[in-house]
């Protein structure tokens, strides 16, 4: 353990070494941008308006009761949104399809001799293949989060108006409620965000760049990479709430 | 001219290379044979830093490459060039993107500039008109040339080639063994490759150090090694019945 703790701290320090050509790292930043983040943008969508619609049912069936006013179910489905789903539960998934993305593309490329060809050329690899992926998902999670939100709140009022489960009016004015402290749970959201856009793309490209052997072991690195960046942001999800929030 | 001297390298106790000295002549294709698993390609990743030596030294032109920094030993790989066992192009860029590479990362050339230096190797590998078509779309023999132009295209002084024919036919092999050398002599490199191909060897071999259990067993050249009496060199080269007659004849 303390090995690979090593070995990964190595490889972030390869980071910070000057770029050899700022314009080629600039235009792979935009690369990446789009590969990791705008390429993901459709399935981010789809998965929160579904999780929104689904928060709705669940929160309407549980607090079924004359006492409750209707708002509530709008109020929490905003809250679980902002507050958990969005940014852990869409971060697990990008873990999962950009996760094993970086760790397979580094690996073929490591089994290939890709990276070797880049070192021979005197190509700082780790700064020119990883650096812009961890920049550009730093910069883009936090924006396919946005609309994750949104297409989540998006959903649940697409289901309150298809069916009469609680009044639309009812359900924006949850939505709307308290909305002082809206700005200090986005906030909140946004930030771990950026920590968890940072494990998946770290630890993915860890697992991918240090590959070795053939096709069989890209595949496994893919696994471990998916599994230690889903372990890794459920830890410090627990870590950066009790920071942020108590 | 690359000068290695007493090279050892180890691998979990395990000794891959032992006291490995030889000189890689300029202007000439220099070869490194040897069964699989003797070493071959761990000493040309130890010559071109993507191995560190347990000991010994390595001599680019007169420049000691252990005994100097990081940025130093930058600028003696941007004078190196190297053609993978696979071509290693890289797959999300096209043939002419991959021939450019370099050219984009270390030269100030102008956009027309690189694109005149890429058809230039392009063309002096016979790739004609194949610019925008990925590594996968282009045969295992047109791969190879393209990694031999993009290895030339900053016009190194270094050229290493691992196992350049490995997986095409005899004839394909011929014709990338035959540019190398012609590569080699026209831009006065120094070549070297790694092969286990006996074809190759007594195609373009001009200095020729066999490895055997990861020592330098033998050193010659083309004539040579076909009336050598090593006997390890001898079962490596007449390996078959049929060679084994022809040595007898000889």
């Amino acid at each position: 353990m303390f090995f690979h703790i090593g070995r990964y701290t190595t490889m972030l320090s390869f980071l910070f070494v000057r770029p050899e050509k700022f314009s080629s790292y600039w235009n792979r930043l935009i690369e990446e941008i789009i590969q990791l983040g705008i390429k993901s943008l459709f399935m981010v969508v789809l998965m929160s308006a579904f999780m929104g619609a689904v928060l709705v049912i669940q929160t309407a069936s549980a607090i079924e009761s004359a006492w409750i006013p209707d708002y509530t179910v709008g109020f929490t489905v905003k809250q679980t949104l902002i507050l958990e789903f969005c940014p852990t539960i869409i971060s697990l998934i990008l873990a999962g399809k950009v996760g094993s993305n970086i760790a397979s593309e580094l690996g073929t490329m490591r089994v290939t001799e890709q990276i070797d060809a880049l070192e021979v050329m005197g190509v700082n690899s780790i700064g020119y293949l990883i650096g812009p992926k961890i920049l550009g998902s730093l910069f883009i999670f936090p924006v396919l989060i946005m609309y994750s939100m949104f297409f989540g709140f998006l959903g649940g009022w697409a289901l309150c108006f298809l069916t009469d489960i609680i009044p639309i009016e009812q359900y924006l004015m949850g939505i709307q409620s308290f909305s002082y402290e809206n700005y200090e749970y986005i906030r909140y959201a946004l930030i771990k965000t950026v920590f968890f856009a940072f494990i998946i793309t770290s630890v993915s490209s860890y697992f991918g760049y240090y590959t070795s052997g053939g096709a069989l072991e890209v595949g496994r690195q893919s696994t471990k990479a998916v599994v230690y960046s889903s372990i890794l942001i459920l830890m410090f999800n627990v870590l950066l709430t009790q920071l942020l929030l108590s | 001219m690359i000068e290695i001297k007493n090279i050892s390298k180890s691998f979990s106790g395990v000794k891959v290379l032992d006291d490995v000295s030889f000189t890689f002549k300029k202007g000439q294709t220099n070869l490194i044979i040897g069964k699989s698993g003797s070493g071959k390609s761990v000493l040309t990743k130890c010559i071109v830093g993507l191995l560190e030596p347990d000991s010994g030294d390595i001599i680019f032109d007169g420049r000691s490459f252990r005994g100097i920094k990081t940025q130093g030993k930058k600028k003696i790989r941007k004078e190196i060039g190297m053609l993978f066992q696979a071509g290693a192009l890289f797959d999300s860029l096209t043939v002419e993107e991959n021939v450019a590479f370099p050219l984009k990362m270390f030269s100030e050339l102008s956009t027309e500039e690189i694109a005149d230096r890429t058809n230039f190797c392009l063309n002096r590998v016979d790739i004609i008109n194949k610019n925008d078509l990925f590594p996968a779309e282009i045969s295992g023999g047109m791969q190879k040339r393209v990694a031999i132009a993009r290895a030339i295209a900053m016009n190194p002084k270094y050229l290493f080639c691992d196992e350049p024919n490995s997986g095409l036919d005899p004839v394909t092999a011929i014709v990338i063994d035959e540019l190398i050398k012609e590569i080699t002599e026209e831009f006065q490199m120094t070549t070297v490759v790694i092969t286990h191909d006996m074809n190759s060897v007594l195609e373009i071999g001009e200095n020729i150090m066999f490895i055997y259990e990861g020592k330098n067993y033998w050193v010659g050249d083309k004539d040579s090694i076909l009336t050598t009496d090593v006997e390890e060199l001898n079962n490596f080269v007449y390996v078959s019945k049929f060679l084994r007659q022809f040595k007898e004849k000889l």
